[in-house]
């Protein structure tokens, strides 16, 4: 008994590591795709963000430096995508899948370059990464009976960048829901002809949108590489941005919806991991390839059958033209 | 052309001075000159592509003129932006609603004029604001309904609310009772009218005559991007404006012969339709068309038409009872066609045409696999191009040139050309759907007699339009649908605008006496 229990906090816990990068990505899209943005690009500017980071704090020795760089990189590379969906009226998909298969490949060739490690970026040093947190009395109140260990195991010991995740789904939800921006956000990805006739730029609003997804989407980059992992390799999203794409889908473009997608996509991980080479009852052991395949066959059987219809932003996708 | 202002009266609310504006090769203003008056309602009427709309556009700062001068209230503003054109007291209500959907009134009101960085404080204080303007004008709304399920008469009324909100003294309508019954088209009238004595000046373009007779003080007609006329209201009549919007006489009424009604040619027993999202379209309707009719299907947009339309054109499977064509069911499109069952679809752009394809080609859509069209696979290029200049200039299509494309041609000269491809193929039965929508006058006329000759030659004709007048002067019999139901049906001798009216917005005869 005693024993699941532990299982189950450790589950949870890292439940939630697993789903900070989702969390940040899917938040990230959300502010795009409310604008009208389709942003297939959030692997490719979190893979970017990884690889940035990771760079940066080698050679400087500081995970903030690392931190600044990857949202700079990603920063760069919404506005990339901005610069050919918004202002010469590109198809988001193709922009966004230009981007995906350009850092997939930049990455390791600079990597090589700069490091010489066979396309990796190794991190050593302490100060390189962010270190997990202890959160205050989290050893006294451990003994608390339930509450405690929850606490100490579950609540406590993340790096900061947990809990800048954390933070970032109320605080999308409140700038959404409550903010002048938030308004007009909503109502650029629904009828950009109404923005434009209140007397808004339509073209400013979607580049403030991508302002901050690139922003998010680089601290998910480098969670990834500086955060979770240590180092940079090739391909280290795995396709994570598009897990966070379809949580988005799954909920609706809503922020806590999506949130809780994100903790199912990402519970489904921690289960995979957990499962591997462990022997099942009546099944035996699941070839470790099938399992680690849970997640995504997780994510087509919802969106194929569970989410009802997904009603997107109804302009999303389609360049603001004024009708002539 | 100057406009003369009476010594020591106030400047006119907005004046336009030399506005030009070209789109590529397309001179849509050509030095445009405009006075209106302060706290009166000014009419700009013109047909469809008469450059009302670019014209209103630019007073609203949506486009930029390429040269021209706007002044307000006597003194010139530079207007960029539909910013600057707030700014400057004016607002515009747009043909299609600028409004988002998903949104509350509240919302869509506040976009743009929030009053502060965060929605709270200036919704409170937009709340009274609102509340202050709905009882000053009559224009009562639930601030927070959402729009999506609002009926368009109310969504109107929150667009002019959008407007005043922003402090509007010079209000621009676009067309406004394009979407409108008859009755909430008067109710529409009361509020300008209420407008106006509060000082405020309104514009309304339209290319309805009576609308122009009804409500204006001044009127000014377009024609092919210039200002051919400006006149007082009371000194003018809807023949000379007519005359003046075509540049030649037009007939208004279409002169027909009472009808021969003779054997049914279309029956539909309990037709159901529901659509992808189980929605009830179309709910237990009956009818018939006879041979040597024209019945019209009257109703505010959306409320089951072109459902019904799509179900007996066999685009669309209904989901129970029957229609029969000739006494024999139709299975699809394709078998109706086969059956000879005409249709000219509603949205000529969407259904009608293709976008990219040669007038030609357009020309036998449908009925290229007939053997005067096709041999062992192949299309006759040559032979079908001779069919096409023959109806091209039979129905006055312009340019008369088979190898344009579809898009190239003005929005009347598609509809003939569509018209021409069905009517030409010889049907028992033809559907045609608001046949004259986006067409202008001169093409109305000809796609009428058009009507009423193939009426003539013995055809059953269901023409299903939003135009009450259109309806009004073409059909022999009036089936009017709301609610995906038909509320009544008149013959045309005994219906007028006010009983169809009625019927449109669900209040049947019975319940009415």
């Amino acid at each position: 008994m005693e024993d699941l229990w532990t299982q189950v906090l450790l589950l949870t816990a890292s439940t939630f590591r697993l789903a900070t990068p989702l969390m940040l990505a899917a938040m990230a899209g959300l502010f795009a795709e409310r604008s009208g943005i389709v942003d297939i690009g959030l692997e490719g500017k979190m893979l970017g963000a990884a690889f940035a980071a990771a760079a940066a704090a080698a050679m400087t020795g500081s995970a903030w430096v690392g931190l600044v760089t990857a949202m700079g990189v990603s920063f760069a590379l919404a506005m990339l995508h901005g610069f050919a969906c918004i202002t010469h009226k590109g198809d988001h998909v193709v922009s966004g899948v230009a981007i995906n298969i350009t850092v997939a490949g930049l990455g390791p060739v600079l990597a090589d370059a700069w490091f010489r490690q066979a396309g990796r970026v190794p991190i050593t040093g302490e100060s390189m990464r962010f270190r997990s947190i202890e959160l205050p009395f989290a050893q006294v109140l451990a003994d608390v009976p339930i509450l405690g260990p929850i606490y100490a195991n579950v609540i406590s010991g993340h790096n900061i960048l947990v809990y800048m995740a954390a933070l970032s789904v109320p605080l999308t939800a409140w700038v959404v829901y409550k903010t002048r921006f938030g308004l007009r956000l909503r109502a650029v990805g629904e009828n950009p002809s109404a923005v434009d006739t209140a007397g808004i730029s339509v073209t400013a609003m979607r580049f403030r949108a991508l302002m901050i997804t690139g922003l998010l989407c680089g601290i998910a980059g480098a969670y990834l590489s500086i955060a979770q992992g240590a180092g940079f390799t090739r391909d280290m999203s795995a396709g994570k941005g598009f897990l966070a794409l379809a949580a988005l889908i799954f909920g609706k473009w809503r922020p806590v919806p999506v949130l809780f997608a994100c903790l199912l996509f990402a519970f489904a991980d921690a289960i995979q991991a957990r499962l591997q080479g462990v022997e099942l009852p009546l099944i035996g052991e699941v070839p470790t390839q099938a399992i680690q395949a849970l997640p995504y066959l997780l994510t087509i059987l919802l969106l194929a059958g569970f989410v009802g219809r997904a009603v997107a932003p109804k302009a999303i996708g389609q360049p603001y033209v004024k009708e002539r | 052309m100057s406009v003369s202002v009476t010594a020591g009266a106030l400047p006119p609310a907005v004046a336009l001075e030399g506005i030009d504006k070209s789109f590529g090769p397309v001179h849509a203003n050509k030095h445009i000159d405009l006075a209106v008056q302060p706290g009166t309602i000014h009419g700009i009427i013109g047909e469809n592509g008469a450059g009302k709309s670019t014209l209103m556009n630019i007073l609203y700062g949506f486009y930029q003129a390429d040269s021209g001068r706007i002044l307000v209230d006597g003194r010139e503003r530079v207007i960029q932006s539909p910013e600057d054109a707030i700014a400057a007291g004016i607002g515009m209500v747009h043909q299609h609603f600028m409004l988002v959907e998903p949104f509350t009134v509240l919302e869509n009101i506040l976009l743009g004029a929030e009053g502060g960085w965060t929605l709270q404080a200036g919704a409170a204080k937009a709340r009274e604001a609102l509340l202050r303007l709905e009882r000053d004008y009559s224009l009562e709304v639930d601030i927070d309904a959402r729009i999506a399920d609002l009926p368009v008469g109310i969504q109107q009324r929150v667009e002019i609310l959008k407007a005043l909100f922003r402090g509007a003294h010079v209000l621009i309508l676009d067309e406004p009772t394009g979407v409108l019954t008859p009755q909430e088209a008067d109710h529409l009238f009361r509020i300008l009218e209420s407008l106006k004595e509060q000082g405020r000046t309104v514009i309304v373009i339209t290319h309805k005559l009576r609308e122009i007779m009804a409500v204006t003080d001044n009127v000014s007609v377009m024609r092919g991007g210039e200002m051919v006329a400006h006149r007082p209201t009371a000194e003018t009549t809807t023949e000379e404006l007519a005359e003046l919007m075509v540049g030649r006489k037009v007939l208004l009424r279409v002169e027909k012969a009472p009808a021969r009604p003779q054997a049914p040619v279309l029956e539909v027993e309990h037709l159901e339709v529901v659509d992808e999202v189980g929605v009830r379209r179309v709910k237990d309707v009956s009818f018939e068309v006879r041979a040597g009719e024209i019945v019209g299907i009257a109703g505010v947009a959306g409320n089951g038409q072109s459902e019904l339309l799509e179900a007996l054109s066999g685009i669309r499977k209904a989901t129970s009872g029957r229609v029969l064509l000739h006494g024999q069911p139709i299975l699809d499109a394709a078998d109706a066609r086969a059956k000879k069952l005409g249709h000219v679809p509603e949205d000529r752009l969407r259904m009608g045409l293709v976008r990219g394809f040669q007038a030609y080609e357009n020309a036998i859509l449908g009925y290229h696999l007939l053997p005067a069209y096709t041999e062992h696979g192949f299309l006759k290029k040559r032979g079908i191009i001779g069919h096409c200049l023959d109806w091209m200039k039979n129905y006055d299509v312009r340019p008369v040139a088979p190898l344009l494309q579809g898009t190239s041609f003005s929005g009347g000269n598609q509809q003939k050309l569509v018209l021409a491809r069905e009517m030409e193929h010889d049907p028992d039965l033809l559907l045609v759907g608001q046949p004259t929508r986006g067409v202008d006058i001169g093409a109305i006329e000809f796609i009428h007699k058009r009507l009423i000759a193939m009426r003539d030659a013995g055809k059953a004709i269901l023409l299903v339009s939003v135009e009450l007048d259109e309806i009004l002067s073409l059909a022999d019999r009036i089936i009017v649908m709301f609610d995906g139901t038909i509320t009544g049906e008149l013959s045309g001798a005994e219906a007028d605008a006010r009983r169809i009216g009625m019927l449109m917005a669900g209040i049947r005869e019975e319940a009415a006496a």
